[in-house]
């Protein structure tokens, strides 16, 4: 069966095959969620050094991993709206952007929380964390240039050039453990193997799915929203029962 | 070149300009940018005399001493080569502890004793059941008691 891939490229079609897909990515991240999180709190078991204060990993790391693909994705995006000049790829980097946003802000909220006890620092300026308040304010310069330009072609442009620009600081954030001296420690998950339990292992990639799942549905409806917003002048949205009422 | 491709390839080169920027500045910032020293950096003199920094590695087995006073405390941080004797009185971290990774700052005294004002714990990467650890631990006391005939590798 071949799908004609291009159509879904154009905002007035995308837009209901997003109102489609939401559900299925939403309700599977909710039960996910709670999956993951049960074995977390309840199955997982306690940390010989860290005791209970570890669980926080279960949420930190999967946003931390989210914050930083999701900037790549939505710089990926930009980069094709600015190429392609595609409208749905620039709509779809600013739908990313605040779920993006979202996940930097619980990776270094929770870090803060777990640092106090553990390290005995809310916070350091050390080489991953500062990179990481960095990845946070590219987010929310990207939203407020979004913002901020009236024309919406003007502001995607704008605002591409910056997300393109500050995907140089990804890896950056990933490699900064191994580059320099940080109190933060090195990768738990590698390439050759993980060290950890394997009940722990469980619940940090099922709430790593989870947080997945969820991004792609905000993003989806997100940008229903965004093409709702741009597209309001033309005749197919003035058609759409939803609206019409 | 169409229009298309124009535009790609600038993305390419911005891309790989920027990239190429950012890191000769990192490369040129490395000790501001890491957040300590190692105890063979101090030795070499890498490490600035007058105002403070944070010395980082291990703290030494066996080298943790309380005062009498009960917030005073002595010990040597370490990276196998080379370790520093730190001074320090307030409340460690929970996670201080004699072989793990430990950060400190303050500045170094004239006996070259470093006097810390903030001592942070450093955790590894590696979680796993209280059960685990004693597995291991026993492990490793068995390897230790079978003699020196077999050298405990890593």
């Amino acid at each position: 069966m071949a799908i004609n891939w291009f159509k879904y490229s154009a905002p007035s079609t995308f837009y209901g095959l997003a109102g489609k897909l939401t559900p299925w990515f939403a309700w599977p991240a909710a039960l996910l969620f709670a999956v993951g999180l049960y074995i977390g709190f309840f199955v997982a078991p306690t940390d010989a050094i860290q005791s209970e204060a570890y669980r926080i990993i279960f949420i930190h790391v999967p946003a931390s991993i989210l914050s930083m693909f999701l900037y790549l994705i939505m710089a990926g995006y930009a980069a094709l709206g600015l190429i392609f000049k595609t409208r749905l790829s620039s709509m779809m980097a600013s739908a990313l952007a605040p779920t993006g946003a979202l996940f930097a802000l619980i990776s270094l909220w929770t870090g803060a929380l777990w640092g106090k006890p553990m390290w005995g620092a809310w916070w350091v300026w050390d080489a991953r964390l500062t990179s990481e308040l960095i990845l946070l304010f590219l987010y929310l310069g990207f939203i407020a240039l979004q913002a901020s330009i009236e024309d919406p072609r003007r502001a995607d442009k704008a605002s591409a050039l910056l997300a393109i620009v500050g995907s140089v600081n990804v890896p950056i954030i990933y490699y900064s453990v191994q580059w320099w001296n940080t109190l933060h420690q090195g990768a738990t998950i590698k390439m050759t193997g993980t060290s950890m339990h394997v009940a722990m292992q469980q619940s940090m990639f099922t709430v790593l799915v989870a947080c997945w799942l969820y991004a792609i549905a905000m993003g989806l409806s997100r940008v229903r929203s965004i093409i709702l917003e741009r597209e309001a002048n033309t005749q197919w949205v003035k058609e759409l029962p939803e609206v019409k009422q | 070149m169409t229009p298309r491709q124009k535009r790609f390839t600038w993305i390419l080169v911005g891309v790989a300009l920027v990239a190429a920027a950012v890191g000769l500045v990192l490369f040129a910032l490395k000790n501001n940018v890491s957040l300590y020293f190692t105890p063979t950096q101090v030795y070499n003199k890498e490490a600035p005399q007058a105002r403070n920094f944070r010395i980082g590695g291990m703290v030494e087995e066996g080298s943790v001493q309380r005062q009498q006073d009960g917030l005073t405390v002595h010990f040597k941080i370490t990276d196998t080569t080379n370790a520093m004797e730190v001074v320090y009185k307030g409340i460690l971290p929970d996670l201080f502890k004699e072989g793990k990774g430990v950060v400190a700052q303050g500045k170094l005294n004239a006996d070259n004793i470093f006097e810390a004002e903030e001592v942070l714990a450093k955790h590894d990467e590696n979680y796993m059941p209280p059960e685990a650890m004693d597995a291991i631990q026993k492990a490793e006391d068995a390897k230790a008691a079978s003699g020196n005939a077999t050298p405990a590798t890593k």
